[in-house]
């Protein structure tokens, strides 16, 4: 399982940062997003892995998984949700304003198209 | 107390000269001179007392743990040159009120002035090295201001530049050296170091400290090779120059110098740089001083040698030098400052500086040319003047120490010092003063008005007091001054003017008569000169100068060249490299931590996520479709949450999954559908190598944590979740009770993105040429020819209460099971959301009318005041507590503080999410340009559609 984890984040990661590397808006908002799972799963992992341990208080739990780094995730998903919109947002403005949506606007996409 | 006072009444009266300008200048001027003089009055009670050898603290602690304290220490060294400062200080206020013209500002004057005063009073009282250190640049900025006060002159700006550029850099030199000396010593305590001689002298860092603790100390009092700034810095109006570089700033790499002399002198190394630096710079720059046309140059150049001079004797290690050093650094100020001020009075009447375009102006102003030759010959060093009598000093104690091995070199070099200064100093006299009256001189030279002269007049009287009864007027402060450098038993000395028939008086004999001899040729020395080569300090700085920009422009451009391509492949690799680079430097064994077993299922999903990854980039030129498997990724994430005991966080994924996708879908809709192939071979290559390197590395970093065992501090979370909040979901508890301060600055954040993404958009709605771009828009795709399709419609609006309903549940459990506000605000806004793309923007806005601004702030509010409200009890900020409710209906019922604050929370995230998206889907329709529909669905059945009576076939 562990094996499985540790994988999936870096290929995450992997595909986040060559979306990243892009030179249109879109991709690199996509990256961004696939980076922003990489993170949350990354963090969420320090609390190491257990399965059917819930850290809901009852009698009859076997156990509880940590819960500090589920509740830093959670705020964390929603936080780059917020991220992810607004750079979404700045690059629809970009794009409306430049008539480009190339990372670096219009006039460097001239000169490097 | 009243030691902190003295330091700080400088920087208090510096924001009233700025401020009592509208009062006049008699005001202003009388507003600085009374807080110097405050400052004066209060050292003056202190000085008996220090003049019998007590030494005054005053401490409060700032940041003990960087061994910073705000301690201040008044010795005989610290009166010495608070003293002068503040003294020197008095007399040039009220000089440079009848010296400024009506054109200068003079409240900014003075507010510079009263600041760079207030900084070397902290410099030579402090008893914390770190908080000299603070002193020390804001003496730098300080007087960077002073010389470019003239902001209109390019050679003032020039100047100043080049003095807080050399003075800067040995500050930073500086800082490095006391840090080391402190880090030896174990503190940063002035008292306490001065205490570890041996210590400091015996550590390997002796020397490397040393060397950067001189390069400070020479770049301020301009010894060579840093001499160059200080003949630029005379552009600054003649009142600065008398103040900044004859008594005080020039003076204050000499008292350092003199401060840390019981720690630092005594050994080969101190006494070849030291010394053989001061002698160097004291023959040089008298050599320079005496070609020098400009006034304030040559008196510029005759202070370098002087503080010359001054070095040597500290250098020489020596008691009786540095008893000579201190006495010399009283009489260079008094007769310097003078200078200076006479300089002034001559370039205010004349209208120039130049000495070829001066003389013979003894007759037309008697007073200043009087004056002027009492100041200049003490710097010469002519008998029953205080300047003979630190010059003998020095040439005594010159005479007896060996140089290289050569016991006459020394001695040779500074009398020839000695005979230069005596030619410049009459150089001074007669060539200005003396010989035919001139016919064109640029303005009609008369003596100044009071005001003007008695400032250097005082200092003259002193230069001749001290000079006739140097016992009485000078001898208590050089005593306790030199106690204070020394750190020991004074040697035997006395001063006096007659010492009997030594080789000292031999060399100013052979000084005087030489000094003269060379004036009496000048014509013939100075075409010799002339015929020499001159470097350029100047020329050279700036080439100097150039090259780092150069350097540095190379560097930034290569690095930032305007392209966050560029940007973000640098942060990549540097992360990637720092990763690597620390990782293969630790000696990492395999964890042994127990692992997991793979569930088939797992794998699948592990396929899944894989498969969505590489599709992902592989179609991610078609858009919608890397859109798409971007969701299926988020999926399988949420489903992974589910798996791994994380049900709070797969509620919160799925969630914002779907209103990720949504958002995204909307911007799409405006964005073109495609992104064009433009990456060539090679920077797709370098992409995938530093992605894949990336990859691998925090791979293998998730693997080596997950197979280790760790501690966490949860078991405290866990314990006191129940009794402490309240509640059984100890992720939820987190969220709003223990870490509710940091989920409080979420939702804040939250807030301020759903206001950014609406001002960015709003702006793209009105005017400029994203909304005509808007305007011009045309659709890139076929349209659904069912804007409102009646199934969607219908889903949605059953679909809604139901929602809505879950939406409660999902908050009022959040306590005790999976769920609270981010997630319950989540499931309302996408219910919401249904309703808009079922009907349409337009149609829904009109029905569901939310202020989402006004949730977004009621929430915030709300979620504060619940903070607040534990105030009320006594309690921090934030601390929650239960009530227990025994109801007829309901039974028992529990009501946590902290509910109100989810509640909060639910109220940001329903009005950001819905912002964003409403704000967006305007966007859209302005883009489609279509109407408002009227009817909530394209075709309604409740309503049959009535037959057109007047249609015939």
């Amino acid at each position: 399982m562990e094996a499985l984890v540790a994988s999936a984040v870096g290929v995450l990661t992997a595909a986040g940062i060559y979306l990243l590397l892009r030179g249109r808006t879109f991709p690199v908002v996509l990256g961004l997003a696939l980076l922003s799972y990489a993170t949350n799963i990354f963090l969420f992992a320090i609390g190491r892995l257990k399965i059917n341990q819930a850290p809901i208080l009852s009698d009859t739990a076997l156990g509880y998984t940590d819960p500090l780094p589920q509740a830093l995730v959670l705020t964390a998903i929603v936080i780059s949700f917020a991220m992810t919109a607004v750079i979404v947002v700045m690059s629809l403005r970009s794009y409306l304003e430049s008539g480009s949506d190339h990372v670096d606007g219009a006039q460097q996409n001239k000169e490097e198209a | 107390m009243s030691l902190a006072l003295i330091v700080m009444l400088p920087f208090i009266g510096a924001l009233f000269p700025a401020l009592l300008l509208r009062a006049g200048r008699n005001a202003c001027a009388t507003a600085t001179f009374t807080f110097s003089l405050a400052a004066f009055i209060l050292l003056i009670f202190q000085a008996p007392a220090v003049l019998q050898g007590e030494t005054l603290h005053a401490s409060w602690q700032w940041l003990p743990k960087l061994g910073l304290a705000v301690s201040f220490m008044l010795d005989g060294l610290g009166l010495l040159f608070a003293g002068l400062i503040l003294g020197i200080g008095l007399l040039v206020i009220f000089y440079a009120r009848f010296y400024l013209s009506k054109q200068d500002n003079m409240g900014s004057f003075y507010t510079y002035l009263l600041l760079f005063q207030g900084a070397m009073l902290g410099i030579v009282l402090s008893d914390n090295i770190l908080l000299i250190l603070v002193f020390w640049e804001l003496t730098s900025l300080s007087s960077f201001l002073l010389i470019g006060y003239w902001k209109h002159l390019p050679a003032g700006r020039q100047g100043a530049r080049m003095a807080l550029t050399v003075t800067g850099a040995g500050g930073l030199s500086l800082i490095a050296g006391l840090m080391l000396l402190g880090h030896i010593v174990g503190s940063y305590d002035l008292s306490v170091m001065l205490q570890h001689r041996e210590l400091i002298q015996s550590s390997p860092l002796y020397l490397p400290a040393l060397l950067l603790i001189l390069g400070g100390c020479f770049t301020k009092s301009a010894q060579f090779p840093f001499h160059f700034w200080l003949p630029h810095a005379m552009a600054a109006p003649t009142p600065v120059s008398a103040y900044l570089h004859s008594a005080t700033m020039v003076k204050a790499g000499i008292f350092l110098l003199a401060r840390l002399w019981p720690v630092l002198s005594g050994t080969p190394e101190w006494f070849y740089l030291v010394a053989t630096t001061g002698l160097i710079t004291m023959l040089v720059a008298a050599w320079i001083a005496l070609f020098k046309d400009d006034l304030k140059g040559l008196l510029a150049f005759s202070t370098v040698s002087h503080l010359g001079l001054i070095t040597l004797l500290l250098g020489l290690g020596s008691p009786m030098a540095a008893v000579a050093a201190v006495f010399h650094i009283i009489n260079h100020a008094t007769f310097k400052a003078a200078l200076f001020m006479n300089a002034g009075i001559v370039d205010h009447e004349t209208g120039t500086r130049d000495i070829k375009q001066l003389g013979g102006l003894w007759h037309l102003m008697p007073i200043t040319a009087t004056l002027a030759m009492v100041a200049a010959a003490s710097m010469a060093g002519v008998p029953l003047l205080n300047g003979f009598l630190s010059k003998e000093m020095m040439l005594e104690q010159v005479a007896h120490t060996a140089w290289l091995d050569q016991p006459w070199l020394m001695a040779i070099i500074a009398t020839l010092a000695a005979l230069c200064s005596v030619a410049y100093s009459f150089r001074y006299i007669v060539h200005v003063f003396f010989g035919p009256q001139r016919h064109d001189y640029p303005d009609h030279p008369h003596d100044p008005p009071l005001g003007m002269w008695l400032p250097p007049a005082i200092l003259v009287c002193l230069v001749i007091l001290i000079g006739l009864f140097p016992q009485t007027f000078a001898g208590a402060l050089v005593a306790s001054s030199a106690k204070a450098v020394i750190g020991g038993a004074l040697p035997e000395y006395h001063l006096a003017i007659w010492h009997g028939v030594t080789p000292a008086l031999w060399m100013s004999v052979i000084a005087l008569i030489g000094g003269l001899s060379l004036l009496a040729g000048y014509r013939k020395v100075r075409s010799a000169w002339e015929a020499g080569p001159h470097p350029d300090a100047k020329a050279m700085f700036q080439v100097w100068i150039k090259g780092l920009v150069q350097l540095a422009q190379v560097a930034s451009h290569g690095l930032h060249n305007g392209s966050l391509q560029r940007y973000l492949a640098w942060m990549v690799g540097a992360a990637v490299v720092v990763g690597y680079g620390a990782f293969m430097n630790s000696s990492l064994s395999a964890g042994s931590r127990e692992l997991l077993p793979a569930h088939p299922t797992a794998i699948a999903a592990w396929l899944l996520l894989i498969l969505g990854c590489l599709l992902t980039v592989w179609l991610h030129h078609q858009r919608l479709l890397a859109l798409i498997m971007v969701g299926v990724i988020g999926m399988v994430v949420c489903v992974g949450f589910v798996y791994l005991s994380a049900p709070d966080l797969a509620l919160t994924q799925i969630s914002v999954e779907v209103v990720t996708v949504i958002l995204m879908l909307l911007a799409l809709n405006v964005l073109p559908k495609t992104t064009p192939k433009e990456s060539g071979f090679g920077r797709k290559g370098r992409d995938i190598l530093l992605a894949t390197s990336a990859g691998v590395g925090i791979a293998t970093l998730v693997w080596a944590f997950l197979t280790r065992d760790f501690t966490t501090l949860s078991d405290y979370y866990l314990a006191e979740s129940l009794p402490g909040g309240g509640g059984t979901n100890v992720v939820n508890v987190i969220l709003v009770d223990f870490r509710g301060f940091d989920t409080y600055g979420e939702i804040t954040v939250l807030g301020i993105a759903a206001l950014l993404i609406f001002a960015l958009l709003d702006g793209a709605l009105h005017g400029g040429s994203a909304a005509k771009r808007l305007a011009q828009w045309l659709p890139d795709q076929a349209r659904a020819a069912d804007r409102h399709p009646l199934m969607l419609v219908v889903a949605a609006r059953v679909m809604l209460p139901l929602a809505l309903l879950v939406g409660v549940f999902i908050f009022l459990r959040g306590h005790n099971v999976p769920g609270g506000g981010f997630i319950a605000g989540l499931v309302v806004s996408v219910a919401l959301i249904m309703q808009y793309m079922a009907s349409g923007f337009g149609w829904a806005a009109q029905k569901i009318r939310l202020d989402y601004h006004a949730m977004i702030g009621s929430g915030v509010l709300l979620a504060g005041l619940t903070g607040i409200g534990s105030w009320l009890f006594g309690y921090p900020f934030l601390t929650s507590s239960v009530l227990h409710l025994d109801l007829p209906a309901l039974g028992e019922i529990h009501i946590a503080s902290a509910m109100f604050f989810d509640a909060g929370v639910f109220s940001v995230v329903v009005g950001a999410t819905m912002l964003a998206l409403s704000q967006l889907s305007q966007i859209g329709r302005r883009a489609e340009a279509l109407p408002v529909n009227q009817a909530a669905m394209d075709c309604d059945p409740s309503h049959p559609l009535q037959k057109d009576p007047s249609w015939k076939p």
